[in-house]
């Protein structure tokens, strides 16, 4: 720091009640920058990530993060601008992101917009939130909120927070919506009905149309969680299949960086009737002015400070305009393609229960493994570690025993994928010793989780 | 460009061995009816060269911290970045990441999540920290939740005025179907009255919510307001300044029972208002039920010391609709960086970065009451205050400042009719004392601005920022 | 303690009823079967003193790593002791699950929810069939 050039004769006392200046230095480390410098690099390379390794991390979503992007997210006129900066010096800045309202609100059929959102949870509480008001406007009190069991946790959960009561529907086999649950569930008392299309299984529910009408015709809504949209962009639309409402997960789709599990972004889509009640502000334009249109009488108004997580939006940008509408449905071919191929690969060894063709993921299972050589799905994601790869979702959807959901994305060649396939074959062969011990080549073996939760240790102390 | 890396034969290779005939098979499940059945409605797709030249265009057109002089602050600040931030947090190991599922391969960001609640509890002097949550007002209302959870007094929260008001709005957005009242304690001064919290709380208030230093950069007088919580058995949740706590007294030792703040100060850039990153530190009785994610320490078989996350049936994906909160990630990118800063700064450190801001920014409100700009208060501040415009025409006087290259500050109309001919003024460390002459004089400034005041005379830096 | 005197419930809690200064105490756990079913527990939360319990209703709960489970309370009354040396010695649940391993003591408001409960043999048969 250079000198204070200003106020020198002064001392913090002068300018503070003795009452609220700290007496005893703050408790951080003294370090020097090469030693800072050092740590956090060692420590860096203690992480598998996309620009390191394969990630088929299933309902993730680990695509390559385009370099460009964080360049051009970078450029001053993008990270270096203040939130309560004026409009008149912000017009690039709410250009950019009136046109991602309106290109999500294409790709989505959905044609408001709210981009406030932090991350997907947020949205789906953001959209359940907007719902209750539009209900609330109508002069319905309608309290209950559907959810798949195989759903993400996030669903019942934001439904909780939204102050609405989560039930629980069936899935059939197929892990797509149990018809009859359905209709036995659906009353007045139905607000939204959330629904994950492709499913977590990775297949499509083409009854989605048909389940829309009976949600429709008692008066709900219903609400995509629109973890799965890499799937299916510029293929089918949402808005167009019978979806109210949805949040898309541009870390996902449009391949913002994960940092290591945040930041995200969660932008909503809603339909016309359910427009007026979305956060506010929303960008504006009149008279070839943007603006924040903050007059929104029957909005619900805030969700989080400020506009909302703009950094992953730029990116989310970027990306949409580097691909152009053919673009982006290739992105979907793609990634509908390497998942097939993986799962026509290795169904002879892991099965798949769910059939023969997926959209961009699947849910293969290791549970004959396990019955005949004691392998888990556990010990086949440890040992793929030792192999170079990260692991794909284990144990999530509970709905298949020993699972392991896989989700390659576009972006990986068919060498990769092959190379994966291959480590997969060989560690199947292996003894189920040299499973159960893995993984060997990482830093660490097989952390104690136990100990960890029945004594918590969340801080470092002194001595340690 | 797009990003696919399969040749023709590759593809020709693979539809073999799936056994279909073409990619548009494999999406035979999709019913023709649902089909689009044209091309999205999009710009046309644009290589590196027009993208880069198209964000070129859209970045000349904002106005930016590093095209003119900053002094707006309300939550976000100008605060210096060291160099060291950007450049490790850019690492794509760190960046490229995600949430760590395997922690045999994540022992990086394991421990630096683990390293980050550290840091922030020897910042803030509280028990323990999550792994950090949204942004400032979601780590406030999280909070709360947290509180009326604990307390089982779900009905009535008390909020200071004084409060970012945007916070205030996110509390009332969340609370509204919760059946509870969020009780606002207005003032007429820029600081809150203890006498007038008193009178709002009860036995059955789950907890009082205050701004330390506050929304208009005052400090209130927290001993007592503390005081008055504890005698109704009410629980204290402390929105703070991280850069604040180099002079000031931390949260723990106010006695505060939860501690939140917006951590963008910490080394994280202005982004427009986003990603920024949440901070929450609590009493050690909070720990299970705490929001988000939580790294803990634990050991392998063979003894080595090593980190997971941890007390995870708190979480959305175990608890479903009973959890703590639907939270499923942490800014741990954002998360990281503050960790960067606060290890390099250190103790002397940010102590000499908070000394600076209050300095400056006493010199700055000295230097502008000199030319007629008032406070309205006479209350001690840190790095913001409020000062009155003698012209009454605050737009025309943020237009003219802008023009001579300086974001004056906050206008506060928008958020307090009554003071809506003053402006919310923040100096950071980056300022030197002549860029603070040059708002004065932007300020006090009586018509059209000449040249040496529209171009700036400090080298326009070229971004090296590659972070979110 | 002799297994054959509890009574239990279908939700695996089981209950010893003594009579203590006219009042009819309920000691209440869980059986080794749940225990060995939920694995490696890492948490339990208990009611405090003066707590109402009800027949069926939740009176606790306890954790594993990966998993919440619901305690029910086998009897209505007010519970009069908790077994607060449980929580930082929850190893205690695997070895002596019946003894050292209680969980709460009720003062019983109403007995009839006593003849819902199953005797050992009939809660034997269940565990068998469950496993």
């Amino acid at each position: 720091m250079p000198d204070c050039e200003v106020l020198q004769d002064r001392e913090i006392r002068d300018l503070l009640p003795e009452t609220a200046v700290a007496t005893k230095p703050l408790a951080l480390p003294e370090l020097s920058e090469p030693d800072v410098v050092r740590h956090y690099t060692n420590l860096s390379t203690l992480n598998m990530s996309v620009d390191t390794h394969f990630y088929p991390l299933g309902s993730c979503t680990m695509k390559y993060n385009p370099k460009r992007n964080e360049r051009l997210a970078g450029l001053p006129g993008m990270a270096h601008v203040h939130p309560y900066q004026t409009e008149s010096s912000l017009q690039g800045m709410l250009e950019l992101l009136y046109a991602m309202q309106e290109m999500l609100g294409e790709i989505s059929g959905l044609p408001c917009v709210s981009l406030q959102p932090a991350a997907g949870a947020h949205g789906e509480l953001t959209a359940l939130m907007t719902a209750v008001a539009y209900f609330q406007h109508r002069g319905e009190a309608r309290t209950k909120v559907l959810t798949p069991d195989s759903a993400h946790g996030t669903n019942p959960a934001s439904a909780t927070m939204a102050g609405l009561t989560a039930v629980t529907l069936k899935s059939g086999a197929d892990g797509c919506v149990d018809m009859d649950d359905l209709r036995s569930k659906l009353d007045e008392d139905v607000a939204v009905l959330m629904i994950t299309n492709p499913n977590t299984l990775g297949l499509f529910d083409g009854q989605v149309k048909e389940i829309a009408e009976l949600v429709h015709d008692v008066g709900g809504l219903v609400y995509l969680d629109g973890a799965n949209m890499n799937a299916i962009l510029g293929v089918t639309r949402p808005g167009d299949f019978g979806a109210d409402m949805m949040h898309f997960n541009p870390h996902k789709t449009f391949s913002g960086p994960h940092g290591g599990g945040g930041p995200g972004a969660g932008p909503i889509c809603v339909n016309e009737d359910l427009g007026p009640f979305l956060p506010k502000p929303v960008v504006g334009l009149r008279d070839n002015e943007y603006y924040l249109d903050d007059d929104r009488p029957l909005s619900i108004g805030r969700v989080r400070s400020f506009f909302g997580n703009v950094g992953v939006l730029v990116r989310a940008y970027c990306y949409i305009l580097s691909h152009g509408p053919d673009g982006l449905k290739k992105v979907s071919e793609h990634a509908v393609l390497n998942a097939n191929y993986m799962l026509s690969r290795i169904r002879h060894i892991l099965p798949v229960p769910h059939g023969n063709r997926c959209m961009h993921e699947f849910v293969a299972s290791a549970e004959t493994l396990k019955k005949n050589k004691g392998i888990t799905a556990m010990d086949l994601a440890k040992r793929l570690l030792d192999y170079g790869f990260h692991a794909p979702t284990v144990y999530f959807p509970l709905v298949v025993p020993e699972s392991m959901m896989m989700e390659p994305t576009e972006t990986e060649s068919k060498e990769t994928l092959d190379a994966f396939c291959e480590a997969l074959f060989r560690i199947t062969e292996e003894s189920s010793e040299t499973l159960h011990s893995a993984p060997t080549t990482t830093l660490i073996s097989r952390p104690d989780e136990v100990t960890a939760a029945r004594k918590p240790v969340v801080t470092w102390n002194p001595g340690d | 460009m797009s990003y696919f890396f399969n040749t023709e034969s590759d593809i020709a290779e693979m539809l073999k061995a799936i056994g279909a005939e073409s990619i548009e098979e494999l999406f035979d499940v999709i019913p023709e009816e649902l089909r689009l059945g044209r091309s999205l409605d999009l710009p046309s797709a644009m290589s590196e060269i027009e993208l880069t030249r198209h964000m070129g265009e859209l970045s000349a057109k904002n106005k930016s911290t590093e095209s003119h002089l900053c002094f707006l602050g309300g939550g976000a600040y100008d605060h210096f970045v060291p160099a060291v931030v950007d450049n490790l947090a850019a690492r794509g190991e760190f960046y490229t990441s995600y949430t760590p599922y395997q922690p045999e391969v994540s022992q990086g960001n394991l421990q630096a999540m683990f390293e980050y609640q550290s840091l922030i509890c020897g910042l803030t002097g509280m028990d323990v920290s999550n792994a950090s949550l949204y942004d400032g007002a979601s780590a406030a209302i999280e909070a709360v939740l947290m509180c009326r959870a604990a307390t089982r007094r779900s009905h009535r929260v008390v909020v200071a005025g004084t409060v970012h008001p945007e916070y205030r709005e996110v509390m009332e957005t969340y609370l509204r179907e919760l059946d509870c009242d969020l009780v606002v304690v207005d003032s007429e001064d820029e600081v809150v009255s203890p006498a007038a919290i008193e009178a709002a709380l009860d036995e059955q208030t789950a907890c009082l919510v205050l701004q330390h230093p506050n929304f208009f950069g005052c400090l209130e007088d927290m001993e007592s307001l503390v005081a008055t919580a504890k005698s109704f058995d009410v629980q204290v949740v402390q929105i703070f300044d991280p850069i604040s706590l180099g002079v000031l007294k931390r949260p723990g030792d106010l006695g505060v029972d939860v501690a939140v703040a917006e951590g963008q100060s910490l080394g994280n850039p202005l982004l427009y208002g986003g990603p920024y990153l949440g901070i929450l530190a609590c009493r050690e009785s909070f720990m299970r039920r705490m929001p988000g994610r939580i790294a803990g320490q634990t050991v392998t078989d063979s003894d080595r010391r090593c980190w997971v996350l941890t007390l995870q049936t708190r979480e959305q994906h175990i608890r479903r609709d009973k959890a703590t909160s639907n939270i499923c990630s942490n800014q741990g990118l954002f998360a990281l960086r503050a960790s960067i800063y606060l290890s390099l700064v250190g103790p002397e450190g940010i102590k000499e970065v908070a000394t600076h801001c209050l300095k400056k920014s006493h010199y700055a409100c000295e230097q502008l009451e000199s030319k007629g700009w008032m406070r309205r208060s006479a209350s001690p501040f840190f790095k913001e205050f409020v000062v009155r415009d003698p012209r009454g025409d605050i737009s025309a006087c943020l237009q003219t400042a802008e023009a001579c290259g300086v974001l004056a500050g906050v206008p506060l109309g928008q958020w307090y009719p009554h003071l809506e001919d003053c402006l919310l003024i923040a100096v950071t460390e980056k300022r030197s004392g002549q860029e603070i002459d040059r708002l004065v004089e932007a300020l006090a400034f009586d018509g059209e601005p000449n040249e040496t005041n529209r171009r700036l005379d400090r080298p326009h830096l070229q971004s090296a920022s590659q972070s979110l | 303690m002799k297994l054959e005197e509890l009574l239990y419930a279908d939700t695996h809690e089981w209950v010893l009823v003594e009579d203590q200064d006219a009042a009819k105490i309920a000691t209440v756990g869980i059986s080794k079967f749940a225990v060995e079913q939920l694995t490696d527990l890492v948490y339990i939360e208990l009611p405090s003193v003066g707590t109402e319990t009800q027949s069926g209703k939740e009176f606790g709960e306890v954790e594993s790593v990966k998993a919440v489970s619901p305690l029910y309370s086998p009897v209505d009354g007010e519970v009069v002791e908790v077994n607060e040396s449980l929580k930082d010695a929850l190893e205690t649940l695997n070895d002596d699950a019946y003894d050292g391993g209680w969980m709460i003591k009720v003062r019983l408001s109403d007995e009839a929810s006593l003849s819902k409960l199953l005797d050992h043999a009939a809660y034997e048969k269940q565990c068998a069939d469950e496993s």
